[in-house]
């Protein structure tokens, strides 16, 4: 609780106290002993009202809040409702309390989301190490992290192992290990071990330092909702107290009976303002960007959260998004007559020739190869020679290899040898590398990129969250391309296409979409296709701890690779959309309603004050369950 | 050169709005933002403006929310 509430809430006690001993002498003792307490309750309670009142007016700000609150509490006066009129400063004062506690609550619970900012850097200078601003160390430093401290800066582990707690940046809870080698992520957790770090960016480039500008700045995005109710508050006021004067004067005029309309108007000077809206749905647009940030899924910005609520087709890129982006050598087949020759070590003979022809190119099909065979030189190949589109030809132990795809091997193999390349389900398993010698077919490499786990699992899942349709972009050829959509359930594909025909279909997609509220979002890793992200109603970019591309071309950041995250942040951008609608519903019903049943005399300077304070703090206490997504 | 300002007990979101409409009105001020949960004041001044800008941004502060407290960062 800051000082300034505590001291509220006492003067305000006090002032309840010198009313209720007013009540007390009116009844039992004289009037007039009761009035002088009743003043001296409304001066002890009003006393920051009647201030900022003064002040403003001072400085020519006539209609503020304050001001209204004194013309209506002495339009309750002349209406010898002294009752009513302490009554009425002493609810809004308790109101304003509660509403002033509230916002303290959130900012709170905003603050903690920032929490991850770390305070210092252990750097180590001169064989010594000491604590220093995370913004003084310099890319190439080396500092150290003990456990339960957070990862400063990012960096590579050059000593130590150790495991990490990466929820504050992913939202994933279990510990990720690390070893020398590994990258850190700065606003992680050290857990288990001591390990030393040889920082890669400065702290301004940091992922910690970008997660919370963007968190920051993602206010300054504002959703429709929001800009609405900027202009609706700058109207909003003026028209109630404009009507509360001709309330006030017509009413006296036709009925004659002044103080039962002067009584009317006041109680529409105590709805004027806009309060409650004002705060509670910017709240909740922050609530909902910073629940969502809790779990690993950055929103840019309120206008964002408003299309992520919105959206019905779901475009994912396959490399990296998909499937995992890593290559491996899956199955390796050997043909009879190099089985004849080499008998059980065909197998790793292929592989380690594939991985000598293939040694110097650095394309993820061969390096996977590379890879896959430990120990392997390119020394041992001699007149390495690259065919464009179709694979490589180099000379070893005398004999002229081929390593390819099919075009190749129909370049290189008489008719009878090609025959025997045929593999009927090669092509369920993605790419293939087809291995020749001296016109002699010697078997085949099957290349595959592994589908995401789960994956399968949260395409379904995202149907059911109202996805209408779901499509796959893939520079892959067509086959390969259509079974890993089917595999996991996506109903259209577009294969062959390069960055630019990406684009072109993304916007075909977004064309066929026949109404505005059909929004389409693309998905992918951020790095090959930063255009697509752009073009989309909305980018999501995934797997994005540590790239700094993504984080800057997408409008949702997603830093793990799950793709059920993409179902969570829909499910909380529409969560997030409801409070807001349900806020400025509950805010401008409660309040035209009451207006209207003053304007009638149904209402009371009571229901007002509720219609005021009541359910701003209603509203904002709605605006927080945004948070807990 | 871009000033960071700390709105101390600001509890009224409409007036955050009102400051930092004000603010944006002073002669040499570009993109300026007042982000009530975070009580920050941002603002883009010119260089030499820097000294009468601040003094009047405080000067608005302090007629629209008497009780704020303005915290340089």
């Amino acid at each position: 609780m800051t000082k300034k509430l505590k001291k509220k809430i006492i003067r305000v006690a006090i002032g309840f106290g010198l009313f209720v001993v007013g009540i007390l002498l009116e009844h039992f003792v004289n009037q007039w002993a009761g009035l002088a307490f009743y003043l001296a309750a409304y001066l002890t309670i009003g006393f920051d009202v009647l201030k900022n009142a003064a002040v403003n007016i001072a400085h020519g700000h006539v209609f503020d809040e304050n001001f209204l609150m004194i013309v209506a509490t002495i339009g309750a006066v002349a209406c010898k409702e002294y009752v009513e009129a302490v009554a009425v400063m002493l609810f809004y004062q308790v109101g304003e309390c509660f509403q002033t506690y509230a916002v303290n609550k959130s900012r709170k619970s905003i603050k903690a989301l920032m929490s991850i900012r770390p305070d210092f850097a252990r750097v180590v200078r001169e064989n010594e190490t000491a604590e220093v601003d995370p913004s003084e160390v310099k890319i190439g430093e080396v500092i150290q992290i003990r456990p339960g401290e957070r990862i400063p800066l990012d960096g590579i582990v050059v000593d130590g192992i150790s495991s990490l707690d990466t929820a504050a940046i992913t939202g994933e809870s279990l510990p990720k290990d690390v070893t020398v080698g590994s990258n850190v992520v700065s606003g992680c957790v050290n857990l288990t071990g001591v390990i030393t770090v040889s920082v890669t960016s400065v702290f301004a480039q940091s992922t910690v330092a970008k997660i919370l500008t963007l968190v920051e700045d993602a206010s300054s995005k504002k959703a429709k909702a929001e800009n609405f109710i900027t202009v609706f508050a700058r109207y909003y006021t003026p028209i109630v107290v404009c009507s509360a004067v001709v309330l006030a004067l017509a009413g006296s005029l036709i009925t004659g009976d002044v103080k039962t309309w002067i009584y009317r108007a006041m109680t529409f000077l105590l709805i004027s303002c806009p309060c409650a809206l004002v705060i509670s749905v910017p709240l909740s647009f922050f609530g909902g960007i910073g629940g969502a940030g809790k779990k690993g899924i950055l929103i840019k910005g309120g206008n964002y959260m408003e299309t992520l609520s919105e959206i019905d087709t779901v475009v994912f890129d396959k490399t990296g998004t998909i499937t995992k982006g890593n290559f491996a050598v899956g199955e390796v087949s050997v043909s009879d007559f190099l089985k004849e020759k080499a008998g059980d070590s065909a197998k790793s003979f292929l592989l380690k020739i594939a991985a000598m022809c293939e040694y110097s190119s650095n394309h993820p099909i061969a390096r996977s190869i590379v890879d896959e065979v430990k120990f392997v030189s390119g020394d041992d190949a001699t007149d390495v020679k690259e065919i464009a589109g179709k694979g490589v030809s180099a000379k070893i132990d005398g004999s002229q290899w081929y390593a390819g795809n099919y075009k190749l091997m129909a370049d290189c193999l008489p008719k009878e040898e090609l025959e025997k390349t045929d593999c009927h389900d090669c092509l369920e398993r993605g790419t293939v590398v087809y291995l020749a010698a001296d016109g002699r077919y010697m078997g085949h490499i099957h290349i595959v990129d592994e589908i995401k786990d789960g994956a399968a699992e949260a395409i379904r899942k995202l149907k059911d969250s109202g996805i209408q349709r779901t499509v796959m972009l893939t520079g892959d050829n067509e086959e390969s391309a259509k079974i890993v959509a089917s595999n996991v359930g996506i109903s259209k594909v577009y294969s062959n296409l390069t960055p630019i025909d990406k684009v072109t279909a993304i916007e075909k997609l977004m064309g066929e979409n026949s109404s505005d509220r059909s929004k389409v979002a693309f998905v992918g890793d951020g790095i090959n296709d930063a255009p697509v992200l752009t073009r989309a109603d909305i980018g999501i970019a995934m797997g994005a701890m540590g790239s700094d591309a993504a984080i800057e071309a997408a409008d949702v950041v997603i830093m793990t690779d799950e793709l059920s995250k993409i179902g969570d942040a829909k499910r909380i951008a529409r969560k997030t959309l409801r409070i807001v609608k349900e806020n400025i519903v509950f805010a401008l019903g409660v309040k035209a309603l009451v207006l209207v049943l003053a304007a009638f005399g149904i209402a009371s300077m009571w229901a007002a004050i509720f219609a005021d304070v009541g359910v701003a703090f209603i509203a904002i206490m709605n605006a927080m369950r945004a948070l807990k997504a | 050169m871009t000033r960071t300002f700390i709105l101390e007990d600001l509890d009224c979101a409409h007036c955050a709005q009102k400051i930092q409409d004000a603010v944006a009105k002073i002669a040499g001020v570009s993109e300026c933002k007042v982000t009530f949960l975070t009580q920050k004041l941002v603002y883009n001044v010119e260089d030499d403006k820097n000294d009468a800008v601040e003094k009047e941004m405080r000067k608005i502060v302090k007629s629209t929310e008497p009780d704020v407290t303005v915290k340089a960062v």
